[in-house]
């Protein structure tokens, strides 16, 4: 007796541990997303860790060297205000990615909890999409722009429009994928035990939502990131001197004459960004969710 | 298919409603005084509050709802703070180019994304798509005004070949008015370009995998022939729907587009007015936008219709 509980035990750990294999397999195989995995590595370091380690302040002006061109001493060169670009575009990085996760995570909770409550009750759906659709209706960034108009322009509030703003995205995706969880045997035997709605919802259909959510949600992070830095740069994001991709572009329209530098590096970091997470997201696709995308391949 | 018209038609109702409420709570919830906006600092408080009377801002929000809707229903959307006309004046008289701009990016894209995906899809796996592919897939991910940033780095500033920046009307020549907009429509097109190349080459494939693409190559019937006639038409329904989302996109994307190239239209419009808090006009606009945007794709959605007699029948 005693010998075949653990062989069930070793088995199973056999089992996990092909499975684990498979999964890293897979994912080696999958050339998008180890690609977007590295970048987004890589610009994570960058912009996250290396704040701590350089010295020069994105703030500290600096009037004596206007318009210097990239050299060992200013790697991306310096501004009109003489600031050194390599540290506002490092800055800015952080600023960008911070913003993105923030509305990532408060737009997939949001999301999740609409998209989950409107696929199960019916009543709620109609209204609850009915206002999807109607928020959806607009252009992202006009929207945007809109409620920035409004509340002013800072970084708290750039979240909460563009939180605001894809919600509906989310919530979409999720009910979408609720709807036919909803319908499946193993939730009716739940509701025949006399589970609560709560339970089902919270414990069983949210959980299987997760990988359309993750998905949704890194599409979501590369378009956070590109809204927040055309707001910035039309000058309804994140108001100057703090550094953002969209605004150090914007300095860099008004000197594109004099200093080409001030456009081209926080430009190439932005569209890196946007790249990695769109392959970040098209490989997860492909992993998680091999039915969509099989026509494509 | 009448029957699927109204009901689309009826459709929109809702969402329209939604919009409008949306856009009016914005506003409505503005903080400051749109009296004091428009009087400026220096204006005493007996005048403030004459005009706040006058414009009705002391009456309930459903009554301010209710007299706003009334009036846009009439087509009047109000008049701008600042400018000496009316929100619906000042949208006509900026739209042309904003208009132009994006038509003429989507001409741009659909030129280069048909043929592209077509191929690429036909060529499947070869270098050709792979190539594509990897060009699409960066066009996806730089923003407009990136791309129109480096377009003038390079073709005004070092080369200079085209003008840096601003915009001739239709009428001072077709030559002239092309040289302002092409920069500033390819900046905006490329997104659009790699996005209907992808749908394209997708939609192409899964049409490939069908039954009728074998029989019809198997009764031997020419290449070119089984592409165009059989493939494209049937892929034509997810080309034609991302061309016609996007067109909503391409409209406001060239309002950030313009900014860069100084041209006078919507985005110059409302980036001004939100410089100076003129919440009429921003209000307006973004109202007249989305309406665009919801009745672009209610044509799209007709047009599903006549071109895919099966949805028609599906929706009955």
């Amino acid at each position: 007796m005693q010998q075949v509980s653990i062989n069930t035990k070793d088995l199973k750990k056999r089992m996990y541990a092909e499975q684990r294999s498979l999964w890293i397999k897979r994912f080696f195989y999958n050339k998008m997303l180890v690609f977007g995995s590295l970048l987004l590595i890589l610009l994570g370091f960058l912009v996250l860790i290396l704040p701590f380690f350089i010295k020069s302040d994105p703030l500290v002006m600096d009037t004596v060297n206007r318009f210097k061109a990239p050299s060992s001493e200013h790697w991306f060169g310096t501004d009109s205000y003489g600031r050194d670009v390599f540290s506002r575009v490092i800055y800015g990085g952080r600023v960008s990615i911070i913003i993105g996760l923030a509305v990532t995570l408060i737009s997939g909770f949001f999301g999740l909890v609409i998209g989950v409550c409107s696929a199960y009750y019916r009543s709620l759906d109609h209204i609850l999409m009915r206002f999807c659709d109607g928020l959806m209706a607009f252009p992202a960034i006009l929207l945007a722009i809109a409620i920035m108009a409004t509340m002013g322009p800072n970084s708290f509030n750039v979240v909460i429009a563009l939180s605001i703003v894809f919600t509906p995205y989310v919530a979409r995706v999720v009910r979408s994928s609720a709807i036919v969880i909803k319908e499946q045997t193993y939730i009716e035997a739940l509701k025949s035990q006399g589970a609560s709605a709560w339970r089902i919802l919270a414990l069983h259909i949210a959980p299987n939502t997760i990988s359309p959510l993750i998905i949704q949600c890194t599409f979501i992070f590369a378009d956070t990131i590109l809204t927040e830095a055309a707001l910035s740069f039309l000058g309804a994001g994140i108001p100057a001197p703090e550094p953002s991709w969209g605004n150090i572009l914007y300095d860099g329209k008004l000197a594109i004459f004099n200093a080409w530098w001030m456009t081209a590096f926080p430009g190439v970091a932005l569209l890196l960004t946007v790249l990695g997470l769109n392959l970040f997201g098209d490989g997860l696709r492909d992993l998680l969710d091999p039915h969509t995308n099989k026509a494509k391949k | 298919m009448i029957n699927y018209v109204f009901k689309r038609i009826l459709s929109v109702i809702p969402v329209l409603l939604i919009v409008a409420v949306v856009v009016f709570s914005i506003t409505y919830l503005t903080p400051g005084d749109p009296a004091r906006v428009i009087l400026g600092a220096d204006a005493t408080e007996t005048e403030v509050i004459e005009l706040q009377e006058k414009m009705g801002l002391n009456d309930s929000p459903i009554e301010q709802f209710t007299r706003w809707f009334g009036n846009l229903l009439q087509g009047d959307l109000g008049d701008s703070y600042f400018m000496n006309k009316s929100v619906m004046a000042a949208f006509a008289d900026h739209f042309m180019p904003t208009l132009s701009l994006a038509l003429m990016a989507q001409l741009i894209a659909i030129l280069i994304a048909l043929p592209l995906g077509i191929f690429a899809a036909v060529r499947r796996g070869s270098v050709l798509d792979q190539t594509v592919m990897g060009i699409s897939l960066i066009g996806i991910s730089v923003p407009s005004f990136l791309l129109a940033l480096i377009l003038v780095l390079i073709f005004s500033v070092n080369l200079g070949l085209l003008p840096v920046a601003g915009y001739q009307p239709l009428t001072a020549g077709l030559d002239m008015h092309l040289r302002y907009l092409l920069m500033p429509a390819v900046a905006l097109g490329a997104m659009q370009a790699a996005l209907i190349t992808r749908m394209t080459r997708s939609a192409m494939l899964e049409v490939f995998n069908n039954n009728y693409i074998k029989t019809a190559h198997s009764k031997g019937v020419k290449e070119k022939k089984v592409l165009f006639k059989h493939a494209l038409r049937n892929a034509a329904l997810p080309i034609l729907t991302v061309i016609g989302q996007t067109f909503g996109v391409l409209i406001t994307g060239a309002a950030v587009v313009e900014t860069v190239f100084n041209i006078p239209g919507i985005g110059q419009l409302i980036i001004n007015s939100v410089e100076r808090r003129d919440f009429p006009v921003i209000q307006g606009v973004v109202l007249l936008i989305s309406i665009t945007y919801v009745l672009l794709n209610l044509i799209i959605d007709l047009l599903y219709g006549v071109l895919d007699p099966r949805i028609r029948l599906d929706k009955k």
